[in-house]
């Protein structure tokens, strides 16, 4: 089938060439590979006509497409066993025969010179400063990034509430702000509790940044400042993971620990499981904390990618304070226990 | 409304026939709706013009009003001289010749080459027309090249032409968005995952689609997805031939047993073209714009920058030329026919495919391990002991444990079909002009993190990059590029050809771009022999503009400055 295809095209090719091929005494196996001149063995006797790759009769191209028949698979029929003229002509490939590359050798590479070959050309002043840019843009763009990854309605036993939970980047790939806020209130009551952090994050690695900053804590009660230190990134199994321990200005440690995973029902349906865990390493008697792990949050919520930017989601949370925190709370009207339905939306740009 | 009907009709099927309304539809020489520009002074001028693909319109940068940009046409012996106006508002911006040896000066980078193209200026490039072949130049500005800044350049050789054929198309392949490039890289640096509407789900996993529970978990500890081929997909390009979308459906015209040469250039910014002609077969005459033996195939992959010609000769019948983008999520079309107005059928997009433990570096493993992500846990995926000369960066995200060559895999989702091209089916047509062994090896790492979207050589942005990479004018270095990502790269050496080590002897195939297949391996031999300096990068553009790009100097041996 190859050497009648070859055929086909060297009679098809003479049948219009313009020039008449030269009697060439020079016909290379590439230049007659090309079609280009005839090599002796190509005048064999004129190969009968094939037939043109059309489709079957009984599949037009509209019911192919319609998906009622198959069109015949456009593939070459695999070469027949290959004689040296058919591998030149580079119809077929013959077993490598061509001796193995000879090793490279080893010498040293040569010092580095400066980057300006141009400057003899156009001035060095003109060439310094498209040199900056160029050095600059390639890798050294600045990225902004606010998202809202939780702004939400909360209905449950008592009064509805609302919460937030919202991150916002700004700059390049290594150091980047980060100023973080989440809070929680009652709707027509008073800001239950909030807070904003203000972070310089550092990445370590490929997945991971170190965070340092401030927090302030905003709401009815006392409203420390902490410095925080902390972390944020991509765990392996794809946890977004984030963790930071807080030194209020009275000398109270408390710390954190959120994770979260996004698994995709569709592409545009994802539930999203998440855990946090807050613990004090001392009572913190004026916001209601007791010594130990203090309380533990879990959720699932179910959104739908609208857009990556827009997803609203239903889903459920529920808050538990544990310990001696638990023991304040019901000391107070608050209860231990907050389960709640949640309806928000998750947007960012 | 009925000027809307007529401009419709206008943009369809008799386009391609209306354009030229004074030739018959058989004898238009080449490529209708793309004007040609040659001579001893050929003008072009870059501006913001606005571009309808399949009905849509949104804004984009074109040269002499149109997108692709004309075809410049040189022929090899003469001198050129091309003088480029930037009648952008604000905005620099520049012409790269892709593929063209000519003075380092000439090559059109700003910042490594020349200072750029100021708004309102213009600049004469001036050279001697050194080579023949299918090539093609676009921007070096900012990301202006996905905004339609391209276009193809054609040099004609000074003897008779090897490849014999009666007629020719350029068949320019590109990838357009209505998003403004500035934004699809913001949304990358967002969210690397962002434009991949292909991932696996639990709603797959249910089917029994995709990959099993173990490797998905296997995967998932490894913070891999295996659905990431491209990083910009067909949810916000659509793929374009000569400018046109699919339903614009570009048509080129034959007469039912010419020899047509199709001159096939992927100018896209990101995508990776599959490309076939379901009903026939191509013969690959020239790679790069070098002549290579010719091979027949039923399909070959196109990467980033790359140019490939190919011979076939149609029936009397329609035949649609299908460039499927690697990811599976979109196609550009056209159609092939012998009078206006034919179509063929369009076959449905394939199965996305999913990347290997292969992909992931692990291609010196024992087979019997692949698919089964449990036993791969033992290798770590970022031993930087494995690649010492890897700075340890965050753009590390991963380092191929056992790297293998792969310029004999056809690349990704093609392993399987018939009779595809690779790189190892490629023999030069002509002797290499320089045959010896090199003095020197360099090994430069492919690396990148896809969740940061940061991209590098060895680790190290073109931002943090102190010094460039040396080469001592006339040496010959042989250059081995592993690639430690999970994606394909596409690396371009500007003002040079290198030899692909592929056991061809003296008639290795000579490329200007070499695509690297994931967690593999591609050498080449380099004759460092056109003093200056040279960029040296990943022509994915975002990839480039993340950092993937590098200076190459070429000095006189003794001189380091």
């Amino acid at each position: 089938m190859s050497l009648l295809a070859l055929l086909l095209v060297t009679a098809q090719h003479q049948g219009h060439e313009m020039p008449a091929p030269e009697p060439a005494p020079a016909c290379s196996p590439e230049h007659a590979a090309m079609g280009h001149c005839t090599m002796p063995e190509a005048k064999a006797p004129p190969a009968p006509p094939a037939p043109p790759p059309s489709p079957a009769p009984s599949c037009s191209p509209e019911h192919a497409a319609m998906g009622h028949c198959e069109m015949p698979a456009p593939k070459a029929p695999p070469p027949p066993a290959c004689a040296p003229e058919h591998a030149a002509m580079g119809h077929c490939t013959l077993p490598d025969t061509t001796p193995p590359t000879p090793g490279a050798g080893n010498t040293p590479p040569p010092p580095a010179p400066r980057v300006g070959a141009a400057d003899a050309i156009f001035g060095a002043d003109a060439m310094a400063a498209a040199r900056a840019r160029l050095y600059a843009e390639h890798g050294g763009s600045a990225i902004s990034q606010v998202m809202v990854d939780m702004a939400e309605a909360r209905i449950g036993k008592g009064r509805d509430s609302y919460a937030w939970d919202a991150e916002a980047r700004f700059g390049g790939d290594i150091d980047k702000l980060a100023v973080k806020s989440e809070g929680e209130g009652d709707f027509g009551g008073s800001l239950d509790e909030a807070e904003v952090q203000a972070l310089w994050s550092h990445a370590i690695g490929p997945y991971f940044d170190v965070q340092a900053g401030v927090r302030q804590d905003i709401g009815p009660g006392a409203s420390p400042t902490h410095a925080v230190i902390g972390f944020e990134g991509l765990a392996p199994y794809w946890f977004d993971v984030e963790g930071a321990l807080f030194l209020s200005a009275k000398g109270d440690v408390t710390a954190r620990l959120e994770a979260s995973y996004d698994q995709r029902i569709t592409q545009w349906l994802i539930v999203q499981p998440m855990a946090e865990v807050e613990a004090a390493f001392q009572d913190v008697a004026e916001r209601g904390i007791g010594s130990g792990v203090s309380s533990v949050e879990l959720g699932v919520r179910l959104r739908y990618e609208i857009a990556r930017e827009f997803a609203p989601y239903v889903g459920f949370v529920w808050d538990r304070k544990l310990g001696k925190t638990a023991r304040l709370a019901r000391a107070t009207s608050d209860g231990a226990s907050r389960p709640a339905f949640v309806a928000g939306v998750r947007f960012w740009f | 409304m009925s000027m809307m009907i007529d401009r419709r009709s206008l943009l369809t099927a008799g386009g391609a026939a209306a354009l030229v309304p004074w030739l018959p539809a058989w004898a238009q020489p080449i490529s209708p709706g793309l004007p040609t520009v040659s001579g001893a002074d050929i003008h072009l001028k870059i501006a913001h013009q606005m571009l309808t693909v399949d009905g849509k319109t949104s804004h984009a940068i074109g040269i002499n009003g149109t997108i692709p940009g004309p075809l410049v046409r040189l022929k090899e012996g003469t001198k050129a001289r091309i003088h480029v106006a930037n009648a952008l508002q604000g905005e620099d911006s520049s012409i790269h010749w892709h593929g063209l040896i000519l003075p380092f000066h000439m090559d059109g980078v700003p910042g490594i080459s020349f200072p750029g193209i100021a708004p309102g200026k213009s600049f004469t490039y001036e050279f001697p027309v050194r080579q023949s072949g299918t090539y093609w130049y676009h921007s070096h500005s900012g990301l202006q090249e996905q905004m339609g800044h391209y276009g193809p350049l054609i040099i004609d050789p000074a003897d008779a032409d090897p490849v014999a054929y009666d007629r020719e198309h350029v068949i320019l392949l590109s990838d357009h968005s209505a998003l403004h490039p500035h934004v699809i890289f913001k949304k990358l640096k967002q969210m690397g995952g962002y434009f991949n509407y292909n991932k696996q789900t639990l709603a797959g996993l249910l089917a029994g689609e995709d990959q099993a529970l173990k490797d998905r978990v296997a995967w998932g500890a490894m913070r891999m997805d295996p659905t990431d081929i491209s990083d910009v997909t067909g949810s916000t390009y659509t793929y374009l031939i000569n400018g046109l979308g699919p339903a614009d459906n570009w048509t080129g015209l034959f007469r039912a047993g010419e020899r047509v040469r199709l001159r096939i250039i992927n100018a896209s910014a990101m995508t990776t073209f599959n490309v076939r002609i379901p009903g026939l077969t191509m013969e690959v005459v020239q790679a790069d714009g070098l002549n290579v033996r010719p091979v027949r195939v039923g399909e070959f992959q196109i990467a980033v920058a790359e140019t490939y010609d190919v011979v076939v000769t149609p029936s009397d019948e329609a035949y649609s030329l299908i460039a499927e983008s690697s990811d599976r999520s979109g196609l550009a079309r056209a159609t092939l026919a012998p009078r206006a107005g034919m179509t063929a059928a369009v076959p449905p997009l394939r199965p996305r495919p999913l990347a290997t433990m292969q992909d992931m570096g692990m291609g010196g493993m024992d087979h019997g391990a692949m698919g089964h992500g449990g036993e791969t846990m033992k290798h770590s995926m970022r031993d930087m002991r494995a690649a010492p000369t890897v700075k340890d960066t965050p753009t590390v995200q991963s380092i191929s444990p056992m790297p293998v060559d792969r310029t004999g895999d056809p690349g990704q989702g093609l392993e399987g079909e018939p009779d595809v091209l690779s790189y190892q089916d490629l023999v030069a047509l002509d002797r290499n002009p320089d045959t010896r062994t090199p003095s020197r090896q360099l090994q430069i790492h492919l690396t990148g993190n896809m969740e940061r979207y940061m991209w590098a050589f060895d680790g190290v942005k073109m931002n943090e990059v102190k010094a460039p990479i040396p080469f001592t004018e006339g040496e010959r270095v042989r250059v081995t590029l592993v690639n430690d990502t999970m994606m394909t790269h596409p690396i371009h050496l500007h003002g040079h050809f290198f030899e692909l080590v592929t056991g061809k002897g003296d008639h290795a195939p000579r490329k200007h771009t070499v695509n690297v297949q994931p967690g593999g391996k591609a050498t080449f031999d380099l004759t460092a022999d056109a003093p200056g300096d040279w960029a040296f990068h990943c022509h994915l553009l975002y990839h480039m503009h993340a950092g993937m790009m590098q200076v190459v100097t070429v000095r006189p041996a003794g001189e380091a400055a």
